[in-house]
Order: C-alpha cells, then structure tokens, then sequence
C-alpha cells in the first residue's frame, strides 16, 4: 500500500468518528463565532479598516480554534490502546502523521469557512468576489498549520497537559505561516491581486514543503519510543 | 575532569570579563549620539549571537543523538538550549532598556527583536515540554524532534519577519554609530564580550549537563527500587 | 526449519536503567512460544519490541529476516495488547474495515470483514456503534481485528486477562487454527496454566533477563511452578 492509500484511509476513518461525534467540529465552529463576537467589542465593527485588521482577525481565529482541532487528533487514538494498535499494523508513522493532517485541514477549512461568512456578515466585508484567491491562501496556509497540528499532536499525546502543552509549542512554530496568511489575507480582502505579494506565497510554499519533508522523516522518531 | 574544565573556563570568563568591564567604562569614549547607554551593546549583541548559536549547537547535537542512541548528546543539546534560552532574554531585555533609555518606549517591533522574541518562545516550548516527560529516553527522542523543527523554523521565522517589517516599517533597532559602520575599538570590545559570554555559556553548560546526568542516574535507581 | 523470530543480544534501556539485559532468543516458525514472568519482569516490552511498538538500544531483532519496524514484518504480524484497539465511535463493521485497509486487501476488504464479522458472532450488531457493546463483545471483535489478516506471528500480551468465557474458547479456537496453518505465536502470560497448556516452548524472564529458554515439558505441565523454582532467585511465583 502506498503512503497515500494508508494516510486517506486513515483521514476517512478520522472523518467518519468525526461526522459521527461532531465533537471537534462543534467546540471549534462555536468558539470561532465566539471570538468573532467578542472582537467586535474591541474594534469599530463596520469600519473601512476592518478590510485591513480583517486578515489578522481571522487567522487568529483559526490559529485559537484550530488547536481544539489538532487536540482531538490524536487523543482519539488513546482510548482502548489504539496508537498501538495502529503502530504495530503495516501503517507507516509517516501515513499516521499525514492521514491526521489531511482530517485536520478538512476540518478547519470547515470551521474557516463557517468563519469567513461570519465574518462577512458581522463586520460587512464584501469577500464573495474574491472566494477564488481566498481559497488558494486558505488551501496554503491550512495545510501549513495542519501538518504541525499533526506532528505536535502525535508529539504531545503522552505528555502530562497535553491541552497546554500543545498550543505553547505549536504557536511561535506557526508564525511565519500566520504572517504570510495574515498579508494575503488583507489583500484579498482589499480586492489586490495576490500576485503583488509573491513573497508570502513563497513562505507559505517553503513552509508546506518543509514542516511536511520533516513530518515525514521524523515520523517514527515521535511515535515510537 | 569536567569541574576542572568548568573552572578553567570560568576563570578564563572572569578575566576577559574584567578586562572587557575595565575597557567599556574606563577607556572607551561615550558613544556621540547615544552617550553612557551604548555601552548596552557590548552584552546585547554578543548575548545574541551566542543565543543564536547555542540552538543550532544544539541541533547538531539532537542529529547526533538520534543516530547514536548516546543520551549525553540529549543532555548536552537540552543544557544548551537553556543557556542560550538565558542568553537570548538578556538579547531581549537589553534591547528593551536601550530602546526605553533612546526612545521612551520599552518594547519596539523591530524585526530583529521581534524575531528572537519568536524563537525565544519556540525554545521555552522545548523546555517546558521537557519538564512534562519522565522517561529519558522518550524525552530525548521528542526534544531532538523539537530541536530540529524549532531550528528549521527560526530560518523561516527571521526571513518572514523581515519582509513583514519591510511591509510595516517602524523603528529600527540600530545602536551603530554613522551610517552603520562601527568604530574598530568599539567593535573589538564588542567581539572580545563575545568571546567572554560564549565561555560563560560554555561553562553553565556543562554544569546544567551533569545536572541532567544526574538526574538520568536518580530516574535509573528509582525505576530499579521499584521492580 | 525458517526462524521465524530472532532475538540475539538485546539490551532495551529508559534511560539508564535497562528494561531487558542481553536478551536472546529463538523461535522457530509454527512453534508457540509463552514468555513468562512476574509482572515488571520485562514481558510486555520483550513484546513491544517484537510489535515495533519500542525500539531496543543494542543487539539485533529480526522477524522473517526482517526488522520490527519494517512494513513487512508488521504486515505478518497481529498484536494484541492490553487494549482492545478499535474505536468507540465506529460500528464493528467499520472498524474491520479500517483495520482490514490499512493491512492492504484491497478489492478483498468487504468480504474479509464480513466473514470475520460472522466468525466472530457480530454479524447481527454488525452497525452498532462499539460503545454501546457488551465487554465480552469488545472482546470478540478485539480478536477479529487481530487475526483478521491471517498473521503469519500473532504477539499476544497476556490475552486470557479479562476475557470471558466465550471469548477464551474463541480464542483457543483461533489459536489452534492458526498453529495448523503453520503460524508462530509468542504470548505473554503470568497465567502458567492457560499458557504451558498450549505452548510448545516457554521462556522465562526475569529482572529483564531470560533466564530459561527451551521447549514445555511433561514436568512443567504437571507442576507449574518448576520453572520458576529452578531458574528465578526468588522461588515461587506470587
């Protein structure tokens, strides 16, 4: 089986518990709108600026709501020893890792898009025309974070506070990906042509590429002691 | 053998530290623009620099372990990764007294600053991480994990948060005299503290690597009292 | 004969302290293998090793010729831990399934995990989510996702604790099906009885050392408690 197969079966399995439970998804969309709520306390709602803060916003939200995502990941496999029971088949720990990584970013584009028309209504940002370019910068940088949520997921699984000690690790790790995001975020929501802003679409590229190469090679190294 | 190395080294540090101390203060100049506070860049950017180095020290050591097996390589990259965890808030908060001295301000989002705050966070994730695993070999094996992500991502950290301030400039911190060029004596003490601080950091290494022998040794006879 | 396991000086450390000490051992292919020991006596991580669950800091391991971890030796094995290893949240049919995927049927996977399902007496729940399954059906389905690929090693950690009735009888059953197919088995147990009753050849350990190896003998299943009178430091098993 190649490592594809393996990693898709295991996302369809995440996604199935998942679709069943609905416990991630719910505690993530619910505390996304939350934070859209409250921020409209901290600043003028329906102001031609939001167009400029709007990407740090979001990606801010996502960032927060996301590790409730990547929390779960590997949670879920420590009832009943199933980690074990998963190492010790024909899995690879690189198609473990992967596998998680793809039910992680299914799941945040979810909770992103739930997001993104949240957004749209409460702060009255016209996003609609630019769902194209939206979608490539959203596409980029969630893989970015769901592949660390992935790894440091499967990092922290045994450690004592786990829900701690997986947000500490994995924020100052995500920065540049927040960044890049947060740049073509407002621009897309400025109607600028991403094009203008190739540096970040290189970071977001280099990033994927790189914490993906790494995820792949340090796989066994996290999950098996 | 190692406490005599520890001692050498610290005895070494003290007398460039004295030398240094004596220069900075009784025979260089204040600085013409900045007066008595530039002296702060002769410990805020060799703390830096030796930061910086200490992580991908570090590394080297995380890769050696992990195709070794050895723990001291774990135990030698975890106590450098702390001192220059140590090394890096000095980087900070003098930085933060210069800016405070010049500017009024106490913190600025200088891209520089703003990325070793960064990296400093990804660091204190590694040893808080640490801190949260008991079995030593578990605990070498993520914080090698760690150490190399971490490392990987301070290069991509740097470079980002350079081009976001190209984006958003603000005030820089740049504690050179004239147009960025250092006066040579200025620039031999600064590279003379360096040394002095890199020996420091050397020294309170390999006393926090004994430490984390050690207590590899308790973990062992603890775990074989309980059998 | 194939050596089907091979275990030929191996240390396994945490930290400093070392879990197994220069531990060899050889198992023939189609032999049944109790390891046996008081508890923290290594069993369980002599196993993990074996599953590629841990990995072991000197000497070698080989399954087939090839290394714990490798694809291939943990596609012709079936570990069975203290856990049941299958998810709550899914039916009983889903969870075959998956495991049925992951160990590479392809177009054979429905009617494997069907035929199983049957085996194993859950055909009529078979849509039931597990959480809402009696223990003795958890169990039941624990050991259809083990044997589920026709392992050619099945590595069982103490397998009869806290099975009921008819899931020990199941397990006999499977057990004897897979010797007569030629599989080899390695199972952990402080139980002698149950153990020397249907192993070929027993291993003791102890403190991390093996300190019997070699084949169960008429004496050993008359008197149980042989083993460890001869061969421990501290006589009698508790």
């Amino acid at each position: 089986m190649n490592l594809f197969t393996q990693a898709f079966a295991v996302a369809r399995k995440d996604l199935a518990i998942e679709l069943r439970t609905k416990e991630s998804l719910n505690a993530a969309g619910s505390f996304a709108v939350v934070i859209l709520v409250i921020f409209s306390f901290a600043f003028e709602s329906f102001s031609d600026e939001m167009k400029e803060f709007g990407g740090g916003l979001l990606w801010l939200v996502f960032a927060f709501a996301g590790a409730l995502v990547f929390n779960r990941g590997f949670a879920r496999e420590l009832p009943n020893e199933c980690l074990d029971t998963l190492l010790a088949s024909p899995l690879s720990g690189a198609a473990l890792i992967i596998g998680k990584a793809f039910a992680n970013f299914a799941m945040l584009l979810v909770v992103e898009l739930v997001s993104i028309f949240t957004f749209g209504i409460f702060y009255n940002v016209n996003w609609l025309s630019e769902a194209g370019s939206l979608t490539v910068v959203f596409a980029l940088a969630t893989w970015g974070v769901s592949i660390l949520g992935a790894i440091f997921g499967a990092l922290t699984v045994n450690l004592r506070l786990r829900e701690l000690m997986l947000p500490v690790i994995i924020y100052p790790l995500m920065v540049p990906i927040l960044i890049a995001a947060i740049e073509l975020t407002n621009e897309v929501l400025n109607h600028r042509p991403i094009g203008g802003q190739m540096q970040w679409i290189r970071v977001l590229v280099a990033s994927d590429i790189g914490f993906t190469g790494l995820a792949w090679m340090l796989a066994d190294t996290i999950l098996v002691n | 053998m190692r406490e005599k190395l520890v001692m050498l080294l610290a005895g070494l540090a003290a007398i460039l530290l004295a030398y240094n101390l004596h220069h900075m203060f009784l025979v260089l100049p204040n600085e013409v623009s900045q007066d008595f506070i530039f002296r702060i860049i002769f410990f805020h950017v060799p703390a830096g620099i030796v930061g910086m180095i200490g992580f991908f020290v570090a590394l080297i050591f995380s890769v050696w372990y992990l195709a070794g097996g050895d723990l001291r390589y774990d135990s030698v990259a975890a106590s450098i990764v702390e001192v220059s965890v140590v090394f890096s808030i000095v980087n900070l908060v003098t930085g933060s007294i210069w800016a405070r001295v010049i500017w009024g301000i106490w913190w600025t989002w200088d891209y520089r600053l703003t990325s070793q705050l960064v990296c400093v966070l990804i660091f204190v994730g590694y040893v808080m991480m640490r801190r949260a695993i008991d079995e030593p070999t578990q605990r070498a094996r993520l914080s090698a994990a760690l150490t190399i992500f971490g490392c990987f991502d301070s290069v991509v950290v740097w470079k980002s948060i350079e081009w976001f301030r190209n984006n958003h400039p603000g005030p820089v911190l740049s504690i050179r005299t004239g147009g960025g060029n250092m006066d040579p004596d200025y620039e031999r003490t600064l590279w003379l503290n360096f040394l002095a601080l890199l020996i420091i950091g050397a020294a309170l290494a390999l006393v926090r690597s004994r430490q984390e022998s050690m207590e590899r040794e308790i973990d062992s006879l603890r775990r074989a009292a309980h059998v | 004969m194939t050596r089907a396991i091979e275990l030929n000086q191996v240390w396994k450390f945490y930290g400093d302290y070392a879990a197994l000490r220069d531990c060899s051992l050889t198992i023939q292919q189609g032999s049944s293998c109790a390891l046996l020991g008081r508890n923290g006596a290594g069993k369980t991580t002599l196993l993990r090793i074996l599953a590629g669950l841990t990995h072991f800091q000197r000497g070698a391991v080989t399954l087939f010729g090839e290394k714990p971890r490798a694809e291939s030796a943990r596609r012709n094995s079936g570990f069975l831990g203290h856990g049941i290893g299958v998810y709550e949240d899914l039916s009983a049919r889903e969870n075959l399934h998956f495991f049925a995927s992951i160990t590479g049927h392809g177009s054979k996977i429905k009617a494997l995990t069907e035929t199983w399902l049957e085996r194993v007496g859950l055909a009529r729940v078979a849509t039931m989510p597990v959480r809402q399954f009696s223990r003795g059906m958890r169990q039941r389905l624990a050991l259809a996702r083990t044997f589920i690929h026709s392992p050619k090693i099945l590595l069982l950690d103490e397998p009869f604790t806290s099975l009921d009735d008819r899931a020990i009888a199941m397990l006999s059953e499977l057990l004897t099906e897979a010797r007569q197919r030629g599989a080899t088995i390695v199972l952990s147990t402080h139980q002698l009885r149950e153990a020397l009753a249907i192993a070929s050849h027993v291993a003791l350990v102890e403190n991390g050392r093996l300190r019997y190896t070699g084949e169960r003998t008429q004496e050993m299943l008359d008197d149980p408690g042989l083993l460890y009178r001869l061969h421990t430091q501290l006589g009698t098993p508790e």
